[in-house]
């Protein structure tokens, strides 16, 4: 029997070592160092900060975020304060950060592959522990057009020019409402990437019957929550297989610690915690911690790795298979 | 039922606890405006025909006007939902465009509520402007309790006072101050303030108000060593501790206040 104090949740992302496998997602507390140190202290195993573009933007008006019951949607629509002070917010949470072992991702995006690649150089200054392209973000349609990760051309171009000026670990957080998100995530990986995050949040609409208009101001907006987790873990399933030995930060509706051992089992490394804070409060951390590992003692390990790609195991073929 | 080889099931984690917003969420839904009375040629009070029986004074719902913009504002009181509005931008202007039988959007309430503070008997209530919206449903919550509550209502000019009858008809003394002196006494708020708590006339401080108020508020608790509750304001988005906008001082303000409590060295 494995007791409960045993069970290792602690995981290693291309060198980079995280105290357990929960990861803040990005556009979650991510807006100030304080945020994410609270994050870090509130349990989380590492922090991503909110994405960052290369000059300043407001976002969107209100409402930004509402849960429609079996999710939320949200197009807060990336409000950020610039790559320039954004170093300085990521150089702050990372001297925050570094006393409590917990790591920090920083989040980019851009409307060109060089504006991608000024913003890195920008924000790499700061020495983040791995770099996130957020190529994905489905609520900037107006100003930016089709989100790179909609293909595999578009998803490369980008990886292609932050490479030679990436020196951290880089991960590519993919969209999942394409036809092959396998593919796109081995190209990004033959173009350099490191690692994936799978996935953003799934386009939609919720439309007030009363009034007859969008709830969102943006109009559309991302899907996230409960209705997201079964999209999440089978684009996290298909990248797995696609990219063996490529880590992969499982994102998307993990609300327990259930979800979090499924998306692990689909073949994620780390698992990204955002909607759950809505739905579990602050301690959403703590609690996914505690339910983790007690799956991880279910099934008679000690590492939580041990239950990575579980899912992938070949069917166990019936002896009694029912002949038609 | 056993799981394989005998092993116990895993807890499944409580359902409910996961869906705070049951199986509808928590859209905005249209409330009808019942009567708008006027406060002063800035502030309404909307009477909404509809109640929030659970609603706690301190805390606040989002308000969204479809076609404009959503905000947070403050419970004035629960059953029937009011709320008293400043008309300072366009939101607020196109809601003070409204009469009754038109409709607003709420979600919520949300943020943490005042609450009553043990081993207390004389609360003072302090409130600035529109601020003051909330001190009635406080002063019945803490009456209930039974707490001798005195209100304090500041503003710049006689124009600027609300609320205060609301109060007195609850049995509440108020003390009223303006900056110009046309209304009450003439100075800031925290001035008579002060003077109840240095003879030991209140034992504990909630306030509602502009962020100088507070931080006055806050300098008087810590001086006179009693404790205070204060609703700090801040620039929303989300409402539910996820976008991060509404941090003051570490703290998310619409899940970890906006009532927030002063600590005392
Ligand atoms: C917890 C809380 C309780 C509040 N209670 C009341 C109340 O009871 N009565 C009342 O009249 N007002 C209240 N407010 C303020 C109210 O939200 C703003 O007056 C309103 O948002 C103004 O919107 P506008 O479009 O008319 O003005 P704008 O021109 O958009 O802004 C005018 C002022 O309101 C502030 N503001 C704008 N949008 C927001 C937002 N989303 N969140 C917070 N502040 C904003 C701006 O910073 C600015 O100072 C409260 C605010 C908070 C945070």
């Amino acid at each position: 029997m494995v007791e409960l104090a045993d069970v290792d949740l602690s995981i290693t992302l291309c060198g980079v070592r995280l105290p357990n496998p929960f990861v803040l997602a990005s556009g979650i507390l991510g807006t100030s160092d304080t945020l994410l140190e609270k994050a870090a202290r509130l349990g989380a195993g590492a922090v991503t900060a909110k994405s960052a573009g290369l000059h300043p933007r407001t976002g969107h008006a209100n409402p930004i975020v509402v849960d429609w019951g079996a999710g939320l949607i949200n197009a807060v629509g990336l409000p950020n304060p610039g790559a320039r002070r954004e170093a300085e917010l990521l150089a702050a949470a990372k001297a925050r950060l570094a006393p409590l072992g917990v790591p920090l991702i920083a989040s980019i995006f851009g409307g060109t592959p060089d504006e991608f690649a000024e913003v890195a150089r920008i924000v790499l200054e700061a020495e983040p522990d791995i770099l996130e392209l957020n190529i994905s973000c489905p609520n900037v349609h107006d100003e930016y057009g089709e989100p790179f990760a909609a293909s595999c051309a578009g998803a490369v171009s980008v990886v292609e020019a932050v490479r030679p000026v990436c020196s951290v670990p880089l991960f590519v957080k993919l969209a999942p409402n394409v036809p092959n998100v396998g593919r796109i995530a081995a190209d990004v990986v033959a173009a350099g990437a490191d690692g994936i995050t799978a996935v953003n949040t799934m386009p939609g609409m919720v439309i007030d019957v009363e009034s007859g208009r969008p709830v969102l101001t943006n109009r559309s907006g991302g899907l996230s929550g409960p209705a997201l987790k079964p999209i999440a873990v089978r684009c996290v399933y298909e990248i797995a297989q696609a990219v063996p030995g490529v880590p992969i930060i499982g994102t998307g509706g993990v609300t327990t610690g259930r979800d979090a051992a499924e998306m692990i089992m689909a073949g994620a490394w780390a698992v990204g915690v955002g909607s759950a804070v809505y739905y579990r409060g602050l301690e959403v951390f703590h609690s996914l911690r505690d339910e983790l590992a007690a799956i991880v003692q279910h099934h008679r390990s000690t590492r939580v790795e041990e239950l990575r790609g579980l899912a992938h195991r070949p069917r166990v073929a019936s002896q009694e298979a029912v002949e038609p | 039922m056993s799981s394989p080889g005998g092993r116990p099931h895993l807890p499944v984690e409580c359902a409910p606890r996961l869906r705070p917003g049951g199986p509808f969420g928590l859209l905005p839904r249209p409330l009808t405006i019942r009567d708008v009375r006027r406060e002063n040629s800035r502030t309404a009070t909307f009477v909404l025909d509809g109640e929030l029986p659970e609603a706690k004074p301190g805390q606040f719902v989002m308000v969204w006007l479809p076609g404009h913009e959503e905000a947070p504002f403050s419970l004035a009181y629960h059953c029937p939902v009011t709320l008293t509005i400043a008309a300072v931008g366009p939101l607020t202007r196109a809601i003070h465009g409204l009469g009754p039988g038109e409709a607003l959007w709420l979600r919520g309430p949300y943020g943490r509520p005042f609450g009553v503070e043990p081993e207390t008997e004389r609360p003072l209530l302090v409130g600035g402007g529109y601020g003051v919206a909330p001190l009635a449903f406080l002063a019945e919550h803490l009456l209930a309790a039974g707490r001798r509550p005195a209100a304090f209502v500041g503003g710049r000019t006689a124009e600027d006072i609300i609320g205060v009858a609301r109060l007195e008809d609850l049995g509440v003394p108020v003390v009223v101050t303006t900056e110009d002196g046309s209304r009450g006494e003439a100075g800031l708020v925290t001035q008579p303030v002060g003077r109840f708590l240095a003879r030991g006339e209140g034992d504990v401080l909630y306030g509602v108000g502009p962020h100088g108020m507070l931080y006055a508020l806050a300098r008087l608790a810590r001086a006179h060593g009693v404790p205070a509750q204060l609703s700090w304001e801040a620039y929303m988005g989300c409402a539910v501790g996820l976008c991060g906008m509404c941090e003051h001082d570490g703290a998310l303000l619409c899940v970890e206040g906006p009532v927030r409590h002063v600590i005392l060295e």
